[in-house]
């Protein structure tokens, strides 16, 4: 991949990560807007999806009873299971319109003058993506998670409903015990929301502009990736578009590498722990 | 005495009540998990059911404007997209898999280990530009073959961890037995070691294939799309996922009901690829009881 991007690499050096302009005619190629939408739209789906994936894993691992634990999991795997661009096609013709004539309109007459909602309310754009990206990124974080808080010791457990706590107190002790296991559970999401392509793509609104404005139109690496690879005409926007590819590569291989060695380190303090 | 004894009841309270608080948010939540499961599964059913007729599994598509248009072209071609994918990946996930268990105790296995985890989690979109630099660039055209490359690169790290699982679950003494029988080590991991797991090596490729199913991204520009029949594997080649995006994204509204007649069927090939998976699973208890 760097042998083939090596045209872009040579004629924007880091540049190419600063620039805002993505220009196709004039063969002018800055990945700054997609870097941002990239990030703004991953880091949005999991404020979403973060709380709500914890509050899953902790309904499934520490209150359910098991005749409901088992058909709860199952479902939320299935979630999972579901081709991105099913979730795309359902942002389309169903949350896009609901955004666009109930939800946005409402967000503006409340807070008419926060920077965040302003604009005409299309529907796609930056909100919808992190919406779909959060239903998405949803079973990744509650099932890792219900995995890492099923094997904390049950020990703990009992020591705390021992010295009188409530269940959301013990609960509190079992979060803070499976601390750096919980975190990458968080980050692998953060890894799919970062790469996934085709519902952000059909729902984002694919302008490359960056805008605080969650309301306009966005674009993400993968998205221009999906839309732009095969109109590449000139080897110069071929090499620019593989180089983009390149960099969201090494964002995920990092980020992936990172939640790894997070998960695996919790595991092994386990192996070694006295139980 | 009563100040302290009220001070008492309130922090008592107060931790009934943040008790109760947080655990109805976090049944709220799983509820609220399963909105989206029951949403998408609604309208697929609902809005695909209209345009599920025989037409759509024996026509090619027609052009905009004309209706009684199908996907048989489309559905063919993902078929055959995962045959490929299947073809490439399902050896090597394999094999690898068993070298992991049987013979990866050392750094180089641990290695391989680590990679495979960090290759599950890469954007398919950028497997697609792999499978595009290493199989486009040089045919000079995009082809289902390409296609296919990148779906096996895309299933090959969910086989390799079930394989590697699974056959870690066949009892040690299997082993023993067979070596203390004479047999090399080779033919005790392929005769017994792995015949022995192969229901569950069977569920991972299942999984793995229907995963497959349903990736659009990496299809993109690697198979490309077909407007009409074909079935050779060095030409581009319509598959569902591609067409409901192009579908979906199209200003006319018959596309659109088709795209969500394509979705119907893609989850239904991808449950009957589960179903499959369901009876083997159930099958394997049967036999061990």
């Amino acid at each position: 991949m760097y042998s083939s991007s090596i045209l872009s690499i040579k004629k924007f050096g880091w540049g190419f990560l600063t620039s805002s302009t993505w220009d196709p005619f004039s063969e002018v190629f800055g990945a700054l807007p997609m870097i941002y939408g990239t990030l703004v739209s991953s880091l949005l789906g999991l404020i979403i999806a973060i709380p709500l994936g914890l509050g899953v894993a902790v309904f499934l691992s520490e209150l359910a009873p098991s005749w409901l634990e088992k058909p709860l999991s199952f479902l939320t795997e299935l979630l999972a299971g579901i081709p991105s661009v099913i979730y795309g096609l359902w942002g389309i013709f169903v949350l896009v319109p609901w955004l666009r004539d109930s939800v946005e309109p409402f967000l503006q007459n409340e807070f008419p003058n926060s920077p965040f909602f302003q604009g005409a309310p299309y529907g796609f754009g930056m909100l919808a993506a992190a919406i779909i990206l959060s239903i998405m990124v949803l079973p990744i974080i509650s099932s890792i998670s219900r995995d890492v808080l099923k094997s904390v010791p049950n020990s703990q457990r009992e020591a705390a409903y021992a010295l009188g706590a409530t269940k959301w107190e013990v609960t509190k002790i079992v979060l803070s015990y499976a601390k750096s296991g919980l975190l990458g559970a968080i980050i692998l999401g953060l890894g799919r929301a970062i790469g996934e392509t085709m519902a952000v793509t059909m729902v984002i609104g694919n302008r490359p502009q960056i805008s605080t404005s969650l309301l306009a139109p966005g674009y993400t690496m993968a998205s221009v990736l999906a839309n732009e690879f095969t109109e590449a005409t000139s080897d110069l926007y071929l090499n620019s578009l593989i180089e983009l590819a390149l960099v969201l590569f090494v964002i995920t291989i990092i980020i992936n590498i990172f939640a790894r060695l997070l998960v695996w380190s919790t595991e092994r303090k386990w192996k070694l722990s006295p139980m | 005495m009563e100040i302290k004894s009220n001070v008492k009841n309130i922090t008592f309270y107060r931790r009934k009540t943040t008790n109760i608080v947080m655990l109805s948010f976090s049944f709220l939540a799983a509820l609220i998990t399963l909105l989206p499961l029951i949403f998408i599964f609604y309208y697929t059913i609902s809005k695909g059911i209209a345009n599920l007729n025989v037409n759509f599994f024996t026509k090619l598509p027609t052009p905009v404007g004309e209706s009684g248009g199908g996907m048989v072209n489309a559905i063919i071609g993902t078929l055959i997209l995962i045959a490929i994918g299947g073809g490439i990946g399902i050896p090597v996930g394999i094999f690898t898999g068993t070298y992991l268990s049987e013979f990866g105790h050392n750094k180089f296995g641990f290695v391989v280990r680590f990679l495979t985890d960090v290759l599950s989690g890469i954007p398919s979109i950028v497997v697609g530009v792999v499978a595009y630099t290493l199989v486009v660039v040089p045919m000079k055209h995009f082809s289902a073959a390409a296609g296919g490359v990148a779906l096996a690169i895309l299933m090959i790290p969910t086989i390799t961890r079930t394989t590697e699982e699974m056959i870690k679950l066949v009892p040690q003494s299997y082993r023993e037995a067979g070596l203390a029988l004479g047999i090399p080590k080779w033919k005790t991991t392929l005769l017994i070691v792995l015949k022995t797991a192969w229901k569950g090596i069977a569920t991972g490729v299942l999984l793995g294939l229907s995963r497959a199913a349903g990736e659009t991204a990496p299809l993109l520009f690697t198979a490309l799309d077909n407007r009409f029949w074909s079935t050779n594997i060095f030409q581009p080649i319509a598959s569902l996922t591609v067409y409901i995006y192009q579908y979906a994204s199209a200003p006319y509204k018959d596309w659109n009901d088709q795209a969500w007649t394509a979705a119907l069927v893609l989850i239904l090939l991808i449950s009957l690829l589960s179903l499959i998976f369901r009876i083997i699973t159930r099958s394997k208890y049967k036999t061990t009881n």
